[in-house]
């Protein structure tokens, strides 16, 4: 009875989903009240129809009802509580309730939060958020039912893939999928703006903390992928230029230049025609990033749930929102063109040089990552690009970017001068050549790249510091405190995700530089050394485990004479599937982590062993965070808020009609 | 300056960037595109001696044998009609097994033994590699054309 329920919310959710993008958009286009306050509504009771879908599927998978297909594909009996409960969406059917709930979830916040968006705007943003909706849910429905019964029923179920069984995989696809669905509303105030002929600071300013939240999303959401590739794949690495990382690296590259992009927007009114194409381009990856992980179309490792029609649903989908948001761009941008003009060298000089630069990336990380589809397409040809490519692509796209990133703070909006600008963080600037000299010679590691690296980082840091000093000698205020809080949470959320992005270099550039690996075989007993480290086998044990056995290595990790910490890493056997899953094991730390993880069996009683070490790879993380950091700071900008309030204040009085255009001064 | 000048420079500025990048990518492009070759490619000799690419079909049953040193693996990938050798220095991947889909990534030696710099199974046991499957097809294919 469960199931059906579900099914039925599903449907309903999917009525609802029409009926707000009908009454959304038609009630804008005339005006009608009536109609757009029921398209709020629509939004609000389609997001309630999911969440019950969703309870009911979450439902079945605890009850373990293995009459539904899904259940007994991913669980069995023996599957612990919670890995059941993530189970809902380890799977192709599942992940994409979730994508949709979370697709809803976000239409209700902007129902419910938009107090200060005009009506009118307001029900154009939930319809085209309903077209989107009706797109998926069909795609949903059609193709990918969660709900669909089996019988006869199994005593046993297959068990969730063990690679998945994680705790890192119980938040990821969650973050990934707020922060790619997030993309939408971007994408859908940016459909609106064109629609209604409408695109001024104000709406920078709407859109803008929307968009931040969807970024931090997806920000973290990588983050914690990276990480769960690192701990779990057992290979060491924390990015492999995998079709399936592109996938989620692509819309954030897009979504940061798109950051930027609004800011100008806000401030000075220009770049517009530019932003609109940049939320349609964020968004539109992140579909085509759905449709690489859900087509099975490239060999790689997450893309556990494979199907070909899907695949072209999928790739319709896409098609068909793109063609529609170009095509109305084509029609409507010109009408957004104007703003305030500006010298090549002036603060939105640089951030024009910024979106040129993530684009680029953008756009090179998208041509190695579907060029061996398009090739396979056309003559038949299997081949692959390897991350060499990438690399190589990647990393000289980046580096002018972050010297720019530190110097752009410092530059004045409209126009500036450069020598002014280089003169005054001179200073910085050798300091953060003296410093990577420094920092190549005590690693006694001298190549180019890690020279630049830490340079880079330097630069950043000096950089970061210098602006924040400026900053605080600048304010009216007396005092300090008084002058730090006088500091905006914008600045702040630019100053922490530009330092972010510089320890994030140094943690790239070290690891990269310093890190060592010995495949080694070893018989209990032995012992192996590694960048000073001295590891000893001191036996592997089977150890039962809920549904599982384990071969559980004991690694004595020495240095110095002292015992650090025993190691524990594992081989898992998973009794549904016939799987094994290497666990490695890591001694953490802020400076360097210790990484053991055991190989095959050799036969003879010895196991192969993966040793690493792995110097300053947590700093990667650390940067990450102080990324994700400063988008929640500039979300919560104050000006967001008075926006809200003031606007308020407006509408009250006055029926809604632009609002907000005085509070932009 | 004036400001059509100072336009035009800007667009000069951001064409000379996307040129650049575009050079960038295409040159990166062309040294690191990993082609992929059925065994049976491979022992026809149409795969290239000295670059790297990719191999796959599945691991040859009773083929896999770990040299002394205890890390180095030799196993032979077969796609039903050809088998080619392939030695590997490193520990396998987890779902690697003989009569299993699987794809290496390396340069062929002068004595036609594959040496594989990454092996690559697939990660459910429920999936081929598709490049791997590809190679299996390709190879029945010719096979059924080749009967009467």
């Amino acid at each position: 009875m469960i199931p059906e329920m579900g099914q039925f919310a599903l449907a309903l959710a999917w009525a609802l989903a029409l009926v707000q993008a009908v009454l959304g958009l038609a009630g804008a286009a005339r005006g009608s009240a009536g109609a757009m306050a029921a398209a709020r509504r629509a939004a609000l009771a389609q997001f309630a129809a999911l969440v019950l879908a969703y309870a009911c599927l979450t439902a079945a998978f605890l009850r373990i009802d293995f009459s539904v297909l899904l259940v007994a594909e991913h669980s069995s009996t023996r599957t612990p509580w919670f890995y059941r409960l993530t189970g809902v969406w380890g799977n192709h059917e599942g992940s994409m309730l979730l994508w949709s709930l979370a697709l809803a979830g976000w239409q209700a916040a902007v129902a419910a939060f938009s107090r200060t968006l005009t009506a009118s705007f307001r029900a154009r943003v939930l319809g085209v958020l309903g077209a989107v909706s009706v797109g998926f849910l069909v795609f949903l429905i059609l193709t990918s039912n969660p709900f669909e019964r089996l019988v006869p029923m199994p005593a046993e179920g297959r068990d969730l893939n063990p690679l998945l069984q994680d705790p890192g995989m119980i938040i990821h696809p969650p973050l990934l999928y707020m922060g790619y669905v997030g993309m939408a509303v971007a994408f859908a105030f940016a459909i609106a703006a064109l629609l209604s002929g409408r695109m001024d600071a104000a709406w920078a300013r709407w859109s803008r903390p929307w968009t931040l939240v969807a970024w931090v999303f997806l920000t973290l959401g990588i983050l914690v992928g990276s990480a769960w590739a690192y701990y779990e794949l057992g290979w060491g690495g924390w990015w492999f230029w995998d079709p399936v990382e592109n996938a989620s690296l692509m819309p954030w590259l897009v979504g940061t230049a798109l950051l930027h992009s609004l800011i100008v927007t806000e401030k000075r009114g220009a770049f517009r025609s530019w932003t609109v194409l940049l939320a349609i381009g964020a968004f539109s990856l992140s579909l085509l990033g759905t449709f690489l992980v859900r087509s099975g179309v490239i060999t790689s490792v997450p893309a556990f749930a494979t199907d070909p029609t899907r695949g072209v649903f999928s790739l319709g989908l896409l098609a068909l929102t793109v063609g529609v948001s170009l095509l109305l761009f084509a029609w409507r941008a010109p009408r957004l063109s104007g703003g305030g003009a500006f010298a090549p060298v002036s603060r939105e000089g640089s951030l024009l040089v910024n979106n040129v630069l993530m684009a680029a990336a953008a756009g090179a990380v998208l041509l190695g990552t579907v060029y061996p589809l398009i090739i396979d397409a056309l003559q038949g040809a299997k081949l692959s690009v390897g991350p060499p490519y990438f690399e190589k692509v990647f990393v000289p796209l980046m580096i002018p970017a972050v010297v720019l990133m530190a110097l752009a703070p410092f530059l004045r909006w409209k126009r500036d001068v450069l020598s002014r600008v280089l003169r005054r963080v001179l200073p910085e600037m050798i300091g953060a050549l003296i410093i990577a000299a420094l920092g190549v010679w005590a690693t006694d590691h001298v190549t180019v790249g890690a020279f630049l690296g830490i340079a880079l980082t330097a630069w950043v840091v000096l950089a970061s510091l210098r602006l924040l000093v400026d900053r605080l000698r600048q304010g009216a205020a007396s005092g300090m405190t008084a002058r730090l809080r006088g500091i905006p949470g914008s600045w702040w959320g630019m100053w922490l995700s530009h330092l972010g992005v510089g320890v994030f270099i140094l943690g790239v550039t070290l690891v990269g530089a310093l890190e060592q690996r010995l495949d080694v075989k070893m018989m209990p007993g032995q012992e192996a050394e590694l960048a000073g480290y001295r590891f000893v086998l001191r036996g592997v044990s089977e150890v039962p485990g809920p549904n599982y056995t384990a071969q559980r290595g004991a690694v004595e990790v020495w240095r110095e004479g002292r015992m650090l910490t025993v190691l524990a890493p594992e081989k898992r056997a998973y009794f549904r599937s016939a799987m094994p899953m290497t666990e490695s094991a890591i001694d953490w730390g802020v400076f360097r982590d210790v990484y053991v993880s055991l190989g095959d069996p050799t036969g003879d009683g010895g196991w192969v062993v993966l040793l690493f070490y792995k110097p300053f790879i947590s700093w990667i993380w650390f940067g990450a965070v102080l990324i994700a950091l400063g988008g929640v700071a500039a979300a919560l900008d104050r000006r967001y808020r008075r926006l809200a309030r003031r606007t308020a204040a407006v509408s009250v009085s006055e029926p809604p009609h632009e609002p907000a255009a005085e509070a932009v001064r | 300056m004036t400001a059509r000048g100072k336009r035009l420079t800007l667009i000069l500025a951001a064409l000379a960037l996307l040129g650049g990048a575009t050079a960038l990518v295409l040159s990166a492009m062309r040294e690191n595109l990993v082609f992929f070759h059925t065994p049976s490619e491979v022992a026809e000799g149409k795969a290239p001696v000295g670059r790297t690419f990719r191999i796959g079909g599945m691991v040859a049953e009773g083929s896999l044998e770990r040299l002394p040193d205890g890390v180095t693996v030799r196993f032979a990938v077969t796609d039903t009609a050809k088998t080619i050798p392939v030695v590997y220095h490193g520990a396998l991947p987890d779902l690697f097994s003989e009569g299993k889909g699987a794809v290496a990534q390396g340069q062929l030696g002068p004595d036609g033994v594959f040496v594989a710099s990454e092996v690559l199974a697939k990660h459910d046991e429920n999936y081929m590699p598709v490049e791997a499957q590809h190679a299996v097809d390709q190879a029945q294919r010719a096979a059924s054309t080749l009967e009467p």
